[in-house]
């Protein structure tokens, strides 16, 4: 079986493995659901109340706001659906040696352990996050336009992609430091900065979340690329990161896996 | 579990948790590192503030209160659900129950020792920022600032309790850990910690002044920041604190008991 054709298949099953056993608990979509709407209400409580007495904010106003925080609750439910399931259990493995098993195994090492486990009912938040983004277009009274539409699409997947590479880089900075296992959830931390327009933040830390945290190429950039604020300059540099991190991040893990040492007897 | 054999057990548990901390220095700091909210609202805030006051409250308002949200957060962080969700599940909790120490006092005492590296850690550079920043906009009243630490150590009492109280629930159902999602969500936007208070929309700072969330974090950071207070309105509020927390103990206490009835020790 040629590569091309093994991969899709291999993310098939294991999607396949994840879905039965979200199955089994088919009562916590409802619950699940609930409070993906209570999480998307609770993120945009602030924004509410702030443009019930303001027009507009740093330069954004209301519905381009909500344009960005809908583009953030769709790359959350992205997150938390697709690669932090997968990737929060790594560092344990790394610690008890159980990674060996997946060494064993043929197929790329880092494919099996990003497509290891899916959080299936994750798919709420992403199409509660792409109904803001309706919302936000209705209110604007307009449709985005076609080029604007590809620009940004094509942004949000970057977007997608600077985010995985940044979650498997510090996953594979945890094979030399094993004892950090909680550095993802920093990494969540820091990326609710995301859900303002990196506009709102000043001097320094625009400056951080700009380039050294790419927080504005996650959300900022990808909705103004929507919106049609964005120069082809800025969308070329955004891929342009994008690819560079995801490189970044392939050879820090092919480094990692060639540095470890089994911790297994 | 008498009286005199817990006062004699804890400054050893004090020395123990202290001990822990120490040790996962390095997980500890990146925990605190992830309370990033206060500072993600600060950013947006001290933002629309640069263009005016926003329902009165000024770019330097706005520094001291997420701050002293951040202060508060910090010095009342507790993980008590997710240890005894953990001793439930793997059985440890039947060698806790077989010491002759009542284990809400080992469990107080561990997050006790925390406070201190916590205090250290986030402190210096919160005041600093709040004195050479903000100082108009903390409290000026000598009696006021006496009622500081009561209020942070009340606000410490009633988040470990009603904690305490949440993880207890552990003993009645499988997935108590969601609730800890589910209370967070109350909590951020019922105690202050998301926004001010009196910023909710309609109804909300009414109900949200009488429940027990606002003096996990609002409370103190009122006393802090001196909003409409003066010094009787703080020692009003740091009496109500405390018997909050005196409540929510008693009944976290009586849950502790049922739920201590129906365990059963899985694995050895």
């Amino acid at each position: 079986m040629t590569a091309a054709l093994r991969y899709p298949r291999l993310l098939a099953l294991q999607l396949r493995v994840s879905l039965t056993t979200a199955m089994q608990y088919r009562a916590d979509f409802v619950v699940e659901g609930l409070m993906s709407v209570y999480w998307v209400s609770w993120n945009l409580l602030p924004l509410l109340i702030l443009y019930a007495d303001r027009p507009s904010v740093a330069g954004w106003d209301f519905p381009s706001a909500l344009v960005v925080i809908g583009w953030f609750v769709v790359l959350r439910g992205i997150l938390e659906g697709a690669i932090n399931p997968s990737l929060v259990d790594i560092v344990e493995r790394i610690r008890t040696g159980a990674f060996d098993y997946v060494l064993l195994k043929p197929a790329d090492s880092q494919f099996l352990i990003s497509t290891a486990r899916f959080a299936p009912w994750r798919i709420i938040d992403v199409i509660g996050g792409f109904v803001i983004l309706v919302i936000a277009f209705a209110r604007l009274g307009r449709t985005p336009a076609v080029g604007d539409l590809a620009a940004g699409g094509l942004l949000m997947l970057a977007a997608v992609i600077v985010m995985y590479a940044l979650w498997v880089g510090v996953v594979a900075a945890s094979f030399w430091v094993v004892r950090l296992d909680n550095l993802t959830y920093l990494l969540g931390a820091l990326f609710d900065t995301a859900r303002w327009p990196v506009q709102v933040f000043r001097g320094a830390w625009r400056f951080l979340f700009t380039f050294v945290l790419p927080m504005a190429l996650m959300t900022t950039y990808p909705a103004m690329a929507l919106l049609g604020r964005i120069d082809v300059t800025t969308a070329l540099a955004c891929v342009a990161g994008a690819l560079a991190l995801a490189i970044g991040a392939r050879l820090l893990w092919i480094g990692a896996v060639r540095n470890y040492t089994s911790a297994s007897s | 579990m008498s009286l005199r054999s817990t006062a004699r057990a804890v400054p050893q548990l004090l020395r123990t948790g202290l001990a822990e901390t120490v040790a996962y220095r390095a997980e500890f700091v990146v925990w605190m590192l992830t309370t990033t909210l206060p500072l993600v609202m600060l950013g947006l805030w001290t933002s629309v503030a640069a263009d005016g006051e926003f329902r009165g409250y000024s770019s330097p308002d706005f520094v001291a209160y997420y701050l002293a949200a951040l202060i508060v957060r910090n010095l009342t962080g507790s993980w008590v659900v997710w240890q005894i969700n953990d001793e439930i599940r793997r059985g440890i909790l039947a060698m806790r129950l077989l010491r002759p120490v009542h284990p809400f006092v080992a469990y107080a005492a561990s997050h006790v020792a925390a406070v201190p590296l916590r205090g250290l850690i986030a402190l210096p550079v919160t005041v600093i920022l709040l004195a050479t920043t903000a100082r108009d906009s903390l409290t000026h009243d000598p009696l006021q600032i006496a009622l500081i630490l009561p209020s942070l150590a009340g606000a410490w009492l009633l988040t470990f309790a009603f904690l305490f109280g949440l993880g207890c629930l552990a003993f009645f159902i499988d997935k108590s850990m969601a609730l800890l999602d589910v209370y967070f969500g109350v909590f951020a936007v019922l105690s202050g910690y998301l926004i001010p208070l009196s910023m909710l929309p309609s109804w909300l700072p009414t109900v949200a002044r009488w429940l027990p969330f606002r003096f996990m974090l609002s409370a103190p950071v009122e006393v802090i920041t001196g909003r409409e207070l003066g010094a009787g309105g703080a020692a009003q509020l740091v009496a109500l604190q405390w018997g909050y927390a005196a409540l929510i103990l008693a009944l976290a206490l009586a849950l502790w008991r049922a739920g201590v009835r129906r365990f059963e020790a899985v694995g050895g």
